[in-house]
């Protein structure tokens, strides 16, 4: 019986409590390697591939396309073709839903100071004793963004997903809106949470910010991943920096984030509610426009990073879908060698939720290389 | 109490005025040029005269269904009063009020109202607007004997004597609810009712400008120095029917020659004023051509102003919607 | 994020715009309560709660009990709208419009147009309706189509905490007379609700479910019905677009006629009366602006045409239920396009 494996329906994030599985990616019979994409999973939040945790042949399907699973409920069996159906009858038959502690292995909430106002963070993994993963997000964005990354990127290291100033539950009190202010802001938290040195994960906008980061306090770095950057080029889609500003009807949050994804289905009802929400927020229209006309303004990118990226001696990888409609792929090039790129075809401007299970390999592949050579 | 030569010239203005305004709608109104229902104002001019003449832009006062008396005493324009009633463009609410909805917000004049006992409550909330904002306005709330009886009226007396509001209840008694006798439809008395609710009420002779000064004075005095709402139970009596095309054959046989006759606000205000040697006929003549003048030039403005287009049909509902 | 009732996060909404603009005042039957009486001020904050703790703050020049006489005050308030202020005024069921209906749909809602646009008149007139209280007939109605009826009125039934608070802001930043429906059925459920201030815009709905198959117009505490009958049918394989106007006037007609031309299929789901109600209004608007868009018959799920009554036995069956909405989703689900 050891040699059955069930595969069960994953927790993306502390809201999910259910999904509903969209396709099976591979057939009964068919043989599986641990992080091969088996399904796809639709939360509320967003469709997303679900990588096979465990590696053999895929005996059973148990959920049926278009039906809903509570978390942690049987999605499939794995197991040697030696083993009876019988058996794995069986082990239907006596399994149990277990509902993992959310306290356990779900993020806890911080707060710190910034110049007297307040920034919020997230914690997940602060048990793990790893060099500590900083994620930013991008602009119009949160800590919530990296829903599909935190669990994962947790599970050797500590990971720290901050709220910008003028996002999420960060203060919307914005001073001049540019990159240095928002490093500062990184710096203040990666200083309450008693951070020495992080590796520093930004995306869009919230890469220019890593990047200043690094410019500004070297000594912090361990690694850069740049996802989408802002920062190595010239121009950004002011259809959406404008758009997204803009927005206020349903509609127009809808197809403003439908540029963001390279397909427009994964955009839930959810994703739309959660931008709404936010937008309605006292400040956050000043916030988001004086951030916008500080580092984004008319289609342009006030900063760029590349002769840094260039100079530094410390380790960057860039992640960037094909298919991205918001900063153009194409500004990666020119770019040396010592910079690692990696372009995921058919993946838009989010590739931590687009591909989330191939961002994750590579970017724990990543940092366990920059962890050998630091040792 | 003594008044200036130019306040009494002011007065004697706006009383002419009304009359003028209102006989020449009533003529007009025969023609068939004015639609809709009107209800004229003449032969209560002191009334609105002798309260309005003591308030300033601070001071809001909320009128009834015959409320071109109570417009133009807290100075609404004229002429574009005389639009509205025409249903035209330029009249004060567009030729969307029509006489019985004429207003001027900015000059504290909430509106004719075409709801009997309308008013009151509204004036409540005028007033408390002037005490929280500590402005020092009172508001005035105008009434007919009708009025007094609705339960909105009886309501806003305690409400007004509850919150200690800066209010004055006028009750403009002219004998009439419509068609019906106040002496028959007012149980008790006006005054019986403003002591119920713990507040003075005055009786006052509403033929006199001067009586109904001084009454509205102690009144407005009261309400500024913050000791609560008065009543001022003013007997008058209107010159023509309840609507324009009423036939009264409610009153009685040479009842309102009668009132021309003898109790005419306008001929008792001249007596008084010329008899104290304080104005001149002369003087007083010349007050009432210009009033003339005045009108028939507001009249001829009226009728040669434009309706409203059907663009304006749906405007005005809503600041935004 | 923490957790509020729709009570908490009406209140806090009313006392964070107390304390923006000076202008806004409280006002109503025991909105305080305790008023004269021996007894401790701000004895009952409201009958059920709701303004509650505002007196402390705020004080008696800004927080007004009133004798029971809502045709003075409800006319005060708008009296007072019309002159300068911001009141948001209790008329504590909506049941007993009947004793002040003049000052709110012949004075307030009419001042702006009467006066050719040169009125502003924003009061917001809060007020508690519908059933599952055993309340009974004169205390349990969900008049709101009545008020929608009125130009001039703006006519808002929030569904949650959420909505509530940013619904209630807009309220009271708007320039027009808003009656704000508050159901008391909802004022102990919890949700998330941010500290921050914020706004929800009138006329625009919220789509709390996205589906393909069937549209649900659904009102008031009838999301929250129309919601649980959509999850639950999405495992029946039924997928089911939730729509919750927000507001009845102005009504986002947009919305619903963008997805009755997805799905082809609607229900109407209303606590009020079926005759002259939201769920005819949007029929109507459906059957007028959609006709060709529609493959099966428009459905409404509604209270009966009868007042509503005390019994348990009786309310409970007069109030419309998930199982009703789900089985109107289903029956029209089942018929084939023509």
């Amino acid at each position: 019986m050891s040699d059955i494996l069930p595969i069960v329906m994953p927790k993306w994030g502390l809201a999910m409590s259910e999904g509903t599985l969209v396709s099976w990616l591979v057939p009964e019979g068919g043989e599986v390697n641990k992080g091969d994409e088996i399904a796809e999973i639709e939360t509320t939040k967003i469709t997303n591939a679900f990588a096979s945790p465990n590696s053999g042949v895929l005996r059973r399907q148990i959920v049926k396309v278009g039906e809903i699973a509570p978390v942690g409920a049987l999605l499939a069996i794995v197991a040697p073709t030696t083993v009876t159906n019988d058996e794995i009858d069986a082990f239907v038959g006596s399994f149990v839903v277990e509902v993992k502690d959310e306290g356990a292995s779900g993020a806890v909430e911080r707060e710190a100071n910034f110049a007297g106002k307040k920034l919020f963070y997230k914690l997940a993994g602060g048990s793990q004793d790893g060099i500590p993963v900083v994620l930013i997000h991008g602009f119009g964005g949160d800590a919530d963004n990296w829903l599909f990354n935190i669990d994962a990127l947790s599970a050797d290291r500590p990971v720290y997903a901050i709220d910008l100033p003028g996002h999420g539950k960060s203060t919307k009190d914005i001073a001049s809106g540019d990159l240095g202010e928002l490093a500062d802001a990184v710096a203040a938290v990666v200083n309450d949470a008693g951070i020495s040195k992080a590796h520093f994960v930004g995306h869009s906008l919230g890469a220019a910010v890593v990047f200043k980061m690094l410019e500004q306090h070297p000594d912090r770095v361990a690694s850069i991943v740049g996802v989408a950057p802002a920062g190595v080029g010239p121009s950004v889609n002011d259809a959406y920096v404008s758009g997204f500003i803009a927005a206020e009807k349903r509609k127009d949050v809808k197809s403003s984030l439908q540029m963001l994804v390279a397909d427009p289905e994964q955009v839930s009802a959810a994703m739309i509610e959660g931008i709404q929400r936010y937008k309605r927020l006292e400040g956050v229209a000043k916030a988001i426009q004086t951030i916008a006309a500080k580092t984004l303004p008319g289609g342009r990118q006030t900063s760029s990073f590349r002769d840094l990226l260039e100079k530094t001696n410390k380790p960057i990888l860039i992640v960037w879908g094909e298919k991205d409609a918001i900063i153009d792929a194409a500004q990666a090039e020119g770019l040396s060698g010592k910079i690692s790129i990696i372009r995921l075809p058919g993946v838009g401007h989010m590739p931590h939720l687009e591909a989330a299970n191939t961002f994750n390999d590579r970017l724990i592949e990543q940092f366990k290389n920059v962890e050998a050579n630091i040792r | 109490m003594q008044h200036s030569r130019e306040f009494l010239l002011d007065c004697y203005q706006s009383m002419v005025t009304i009359r003028v305004f209102e006989e020449r709608v009533h003529e007009e109104f025969a023609t068939g040029k004015i639609p809709g229902f009107v209800h004229l104002y003449a032969g209560e001019e002191a009334s609105a005269v002798g309260i309005c003449s003591q308030l300033d832009e601070r001071d809001a006062i909320a009128s009834t269904h015959r409320g071109h008396g109570h417009c133009i005493a807290k100075g609404c324009d004229v002429h574009a009063m005389m639009k509205e009633i025409y249903g035209k463009r330029g009249g004060s609410c567009g030729g969307k009020g029509g006489s019985m909805h004429i207003a001027d917000l900015a000059k504290g004049m909430l509106g004719a109202n075409g709801i009997v006992g309308g008013g009151p409550p509204l004036i409540c909330g005028a007033a408390l607007t002037a005490k929280y904002l500590k402005t020092g306005g009172v508001a005035v709330a105008f009434v007919g004997d009708g009025g007094s009886n609705q339960g909105t009226t009886l309501e806003s007396y305690n409400l007004a004597n509850v919150w200690k509001l800066p209010v004055v209840f006028v009750v403009e008694d002219n004998g009439y609810a419509e068609a019906t006798a106040s002496a028959w439809s007012v149980a008790g008395s006006q005054l019986g009712r403003a002591a119920g609710f713990g507040m003075p009420g005055t009786l006052v002779d509403g033929f006199d400008f001067f009586a109904v000064y001084e009454a509205a004075r102690t009144a407005i005095e009261r309400a500024r120095a913050g000791e609560g709402p008065s009543l001022l139970h003013i007997k008058l009596s209107r010159f023509f029917g309840h609507f324009e095309g009423d036939a009264m054959s409610y009153r009685a046989d040479g009842e309102i020659q009668r009132y021309r006759n003898e109790h005419d606000a306008l001929k008792i205000f001249r007596r008084k004023v010329t008899e104290a040697h304080l104005l001149d006929d002369f003087t007083l003549d010349a007050v009432e051509a210009g009033v003339v003048r005045n009108i028939n030039e507001a009249v001829a403005g009226a009728e040669a102003d434009q309706m409203p287009t059907e663009a304006d049909l749906l405007t005005d509902v809503y600041v935004r919607y | 994020m923490p957790k509020k009732t729709y009570r908490q996060a009406i209140n806090e909404a009313i006392a964070s715009e107390m304390r923006r603009d000076h202008r806004v005042i409280v006002l109503g039957e025991d909105n305080a309560g305790g008023k004269g009486a021996p007894g401790e001020p701000d004895a009952w904050g409201g009958v059920l709660g709701v303004t509650k703790g505002l007196l402390p703050e705020f004080g008696e020049d800004r927080v007004l009990d009133t004798p029971i006489s809502e045709s003075a005050f409800i006319g005060a308030a708008v009296g007072a709208a019309a002159t300068g202020l911001r009141p948001v005024a209790e008329l504590m069921f909506v049941d007993f419009m009947g004793v002040c209906f003049d000052q709110i749909f012949n004075q307030a809602a009419k001042f702006r147009y009467m006066f050719g646009g040169k009125a502003v008149t924003p009061v917001v007139i809060r007020t508690m309706y519908g059933g599952g209280f055993r309340a009974a007939s004169q205390h349990s109605q969900c008049l709101y189509p009545l008020f929608t009826h009125i130009p001039g009125l703006k006519v808002v039934v929030p569904s949650s905490p959420y909505e509530a608070k940013g619904l209630m802001i807009q309220a009271i930043r708007d320039d027009d007379p808003v009656i704000f429906f508050e159901h008391k059925v909802l004022y102990d459920v919890e949700e998330d609700v941010p500290d921050e201030a914020y706004t929800i815009p009138f006329g625009e709905a919220n789509v709390t479910r996205e589906g393909r198959d069937v549209t649900i117009v659904a009102f008031g505490r009838m999301v929250g019905f129309a919601n649980t009958a959509a999850d639950e049918l999405k495992r029946d394989g039924i997928s089911v677009t939730v729509i919750d106007p927000r507001t009845t006037s102005p009504l986002d007609s947009e919305t619903i006629l963008d997805s009755v031309s997805e799905t082809g299929r609607l229900v109407v789901v209303d606590e009020a009366h079926p005759r002259c109600s939201m769920a005819a209004d949007i029929a109507r608007l459906v059957a007028e602006e959609a006709f060709h868009d529609l493959k099966a018959p428009i459905r409404t799920i509604t209270a009966p045409h009868t007042p509503v009554p005390f019994s348990p036995a009786l309310e409970d069956i007069y109030i419309p239920s998930v199982a009703k909405i789900k089985a109107a989703v289903q029956a029209l689900a089942a018929k084939v396009p023509a």
